[in-house]
């Protein structure tokens, strides 16, 4: 009889389920998979490394460009880096729009996992609903910062600006109906914060949408009940973070366990999963997002009673008022020394991680005393989750690989970096 | 007709002409109905996920599916340099034809039919089955990983959803008596209480799933499984030897569409018996069934595909026999006329 050999097979970095630019090694026994090998490093730009060269104003960007579906939330975390070092005390009412936005980036991650998990399984409908809303949310991130997605919004010591007293609206174009363009910018009437609450108030119905799309759903059941499943202990030993250790059942959330920011003061609940299969991890998400909207509520409703400075007045390292600067030699001084020189943050060096929502999301960061970092490192939730990849996968058939890439929340840009 | 032409041509071309011009008279309409169900699917999936659809080329769109024919009728065919080119291009002329040929035996109407056979029931089923080979060989002669593992998935599910709806069709030639299409529509005369989708509604619903599953549509879409292996077993063609396959497997949606119509549903029977019969009857069950398949594209995501061979031989055959066994021991007893 002729010896049965596996089958090698390539999977991406071109595939519809590859997430951007996924390519594994796969071998195949039928179609059930004996080894997922997962190479990387096709969406490598060296971030880590052009940060080295840039002061620490201009770096803010490429973090947008890191985890390019949760970009606050990069910035946050690299932010909070050199805050840590330079003890920099950032305005509460920044604090609490940090807390906002990173929600709603959150959100914004979240809505693209689900649809993008919906679609690799097969659901079609889901992903569009879902980006019905992703729109709302990124135009959130436009009011406030003016760009829909890389905002570049959290600066040391606080945010950019304030949150604006009006939303865009949409205009009248010829190939719009005028009704419709009126319908649309109907939410858009009042402030930025009106227009978030808005949708904080709607988005649970949506939720609900996408629930009696898949959560009781016999096929979706199929898919992911006992696909991937990674038991709590091999959860740690395996550095999993984020919804990928809590579905597995282990309670640990950044935001409880070394609060950050304002997190302590807000309400909210962390979701758990049991099986640590793929439908935990998915009721985990959806869990997760309602607690979402949870915080929003909570961030705008403070928001709206508390005004004050949204960053810090230390001009060596927040940018003075513009209108100080027409008139106040010194401020002008130091806006001058900000935006060419940067400033230099102390020799030592500092980690700062956020709950992002991939998982932890860290910035190791080495200062030599210059204007520009001497080595930054990025702590990427996903890279810990791909590397588990081939285990999560052994003895699956190949449509359940592309259940646990979805559920692996995978995106190139943090892995690559 | 016929007659009509033996007025003016020699007698033995008048009858092959005659049959010409009933075929053109078929396929046309076909595959202008193929045409527009593409357009139909993407307006109503449109709607279903809140987007538009087609609605730029013509009126609404209305010229859209003239255009996809356009520009796959001009783009290149492209030959894999290891494929079998033989085999390459007889796998869509294999997927095509029998879609086209099972046509024959279609009453659209009373005596309304190009050819009135007897076994004409069985003569789908052969059609239908052969269908298959045309994906058997695209995936094999493709010599492509995915397109490989396309058609063996694709070929795995048909032959087993072939045996679940043969049961089905088992079920109705018993109630009919007869395997001849028109005939089992004669049978259901009467309004609607008399189709056979109330005595038969178990086997009715597995004809269906069935029917879905053996025109490789979503939720049973694996052999293509867009998000798995691509586009499965025609992952490899181009132009128009795609198209082949594209107009195969809508094509095969209305052909099982219009025997779920035929056989359960009363083909051209109008529902209540004070509204005419008509042709008119048909189009509208059609189009109804169609609509499910539509629905079920946007509604349900993929099965795997060993879970769509559990259904089909430990759900599906077992009910199918259950319920043929029912039915026979049903017709024995005094309840026999609600299964004639």
């Amino acid at each position: 009889m002729a010896e049965i050999k596996n089958y090698t097979m390539n999977f991406g970095p071109q595939h519809p389920a590859a997430h951007g630019v996924l390519r594994l090694i796969l071998e195949l026994d039928g179609e059930v998979i004996q080894r997922a090998d997962p190479h990387i490093g096709l969406l490598h730009r060296a971030t880590e490394k052009l940060a080295e060269n840039r002061t620490y104003i201009q770096s803010i960007p490429y973090m947008d460009r890191l985890d390019y579906v949760s970009m606050m939330m990069n910035e946050h975390a690299y932010v909070m880096a050199i805050e840590k070092m330079l003890n920099l005390k950032v305005p509460i009412r920044a604090q609490y729009i940090r807390v906002l936005f990173d929600e709603i980036t959150r959100l914004l991650n979240h809505l693209l996992w689900l649809g993008c998990h919906a679609l690799d399984v097969g659901a079609m409908s889901v992903f569009l609903y879902t980006f019905r809303e992703r729109e709302d949310l990124f135009d959130c991130y436009e009011a406030v910062s003016g760009a829909r997605m890389h905002a570049a919004y959290y600066r040391p010591g606080g945010v950019y600006r304030d949150l604006p007293d009006h939303m865009p609206q949409f205009q009248n174009t010829r190939f719009s109906r005028p009704n419709v363009t009126h319908k649309l910018n109907e939410n858009r009437q009042g402030s930025l914060l009106d227009f978030i609450d808005d949708f904080a108030n709607r988005f649970p119905k949506h939720i609900d949408e996408y629930e009696t799309l898949l959560t009781d759903n016999r096929i979706w059941k199929q898919r992911t009940v006992g696909i991937g499943v990674v038991s709590p202990e091999r959860a740690i030993e395996l550095g999993f973070t984020g919804p990928m250790l809590r579905g597995s059942g282990i309670e640990w959330d950044l935001r409880k366990k070394q609060p950050y920011e304002v997190y302590d003061k807000l309400n909210f609940d962390i979701p758990v999963g049991v099986e640590g299969d793929c439908y935990d991890r998915y009721l985990v998400r959806i869990e997760e997002m309602r607690q979402s909207i949870n915080l929003i509520k909570q961030c705008s409703k403070w928001i709206r009673v508390n005004p004050g400075p949204v960053i810090s007045d230390n001009q060596k390292y927040a940018p003075p008022k513009r209108q100080d600067m027409k008139e106040d030699m010194e401020s002008m001084i130091h806006h001058f020394k900000l935006f060419t020189e940067g400033f230099h943050l102390p020799k030592g060096e500092a980690y700062a991680a956020v709950e992002h929502p991939k998982g932890e999301f860290g910035i190791y960061l080495i200062s030599d005393g210059a204007n520009k970092p001497y080595r930054l490192k990025i702590r990427a939730p996903g890279f810990a989750h791909l590397s588990s990849l081939d285990e999560m996968t052994k003895g699956h058939m190949i449509s359940d690989l592309v259940a646990i890439i979805g559920t692996q929340d995978i995106v190139f840009g943090e892995i690559d970096r | 007709m016929e007659e009509f032409l033996k007025q003016y041509l020699d007698p033995k071309f008048a009858i092959t002409f005659a049959y010409l011009i009933k075929i053109f008279c078929i396929v046309i309409p076909v595959m202008i109905s193929v045409a527009y169900l593409t357009y139909f699917e993407r307006r109503v999936i449109g709607f279903m996920q809140s987007r538009i659809g087609p609605n730029r080329v013509g009126f609404f769109g209305l010229l859209q599916p003239i255009a996809d024919a356009l520009k796959l009728l001009f783009k290149e065919i492209i030959l894999p340099a290891k494929s079998n080119n033989f085999l390459f291009f007889l796998a869509p002329l294999l997927s095509i034809a029998p879609a086209l040929a099972a046509w024959a035996v279609i009453p659209f109407g009373f005596e309304m039919v190009l050819a009135d056979i007897n076994a004409g029931l069985l003569y789908v089923l052969a059609m239908t089955s052969i269908a298959v080979y045309g994906v058997i060989i695209a995936g094999w002669a493709s010599n492509s990983k995915y397109a490989f593992l396309g058609s063996l998935r694709s070929a795995a599910q048909i032959v087993s959803y072939e045996i679940a709806m043969g049961f089905t069709l088992v079920g109705v030639l018993m109630c009919a008596n007869s395997l001849n299409l028109g005939e089992i529509v004669m049978a259901q005369q009467g309004g609607i209480s008399q189709w056979y989708c109330w005595p038969l509604f178990p086997l009715f619903i597995i004809y269906f799933i069935s029917a879905v599953a053996e025109t490789n549509r979503a939720p049973f879409d694996v052999a293509e499984g867009e998000s798995e292996i691509v586009a499965g077993f025609h992952v490899e063609y181009s132009g128009m030897a795609f198209a082949l396959f594209f107009l195969a497997e809508y094509a095969n949606m209305i052909l099982v569409s219009i025997l779920a119509v035929i056989m359960f549903l009363g083909g051209w029977m109008s529902p209540f018996s004070f509204i005419p019969d008509g042709i008119f009857w048909l189009l509208v069950k059609v189009a109804f069934v169609l609509f499910f398949f539509i629905w079920f594209r946007a509604t349900f995501p993929r099965y795997r595909y060993d879970q769509i061979m559990r259904l089909g031989w430990k759900v599906f055959i077992p009910l199918t026999l259950i319920w043929i066994i029912f039915i026979g021991a049903m017709m024995q007893t005094d309840y026999a006329e609600y299964f004639h």
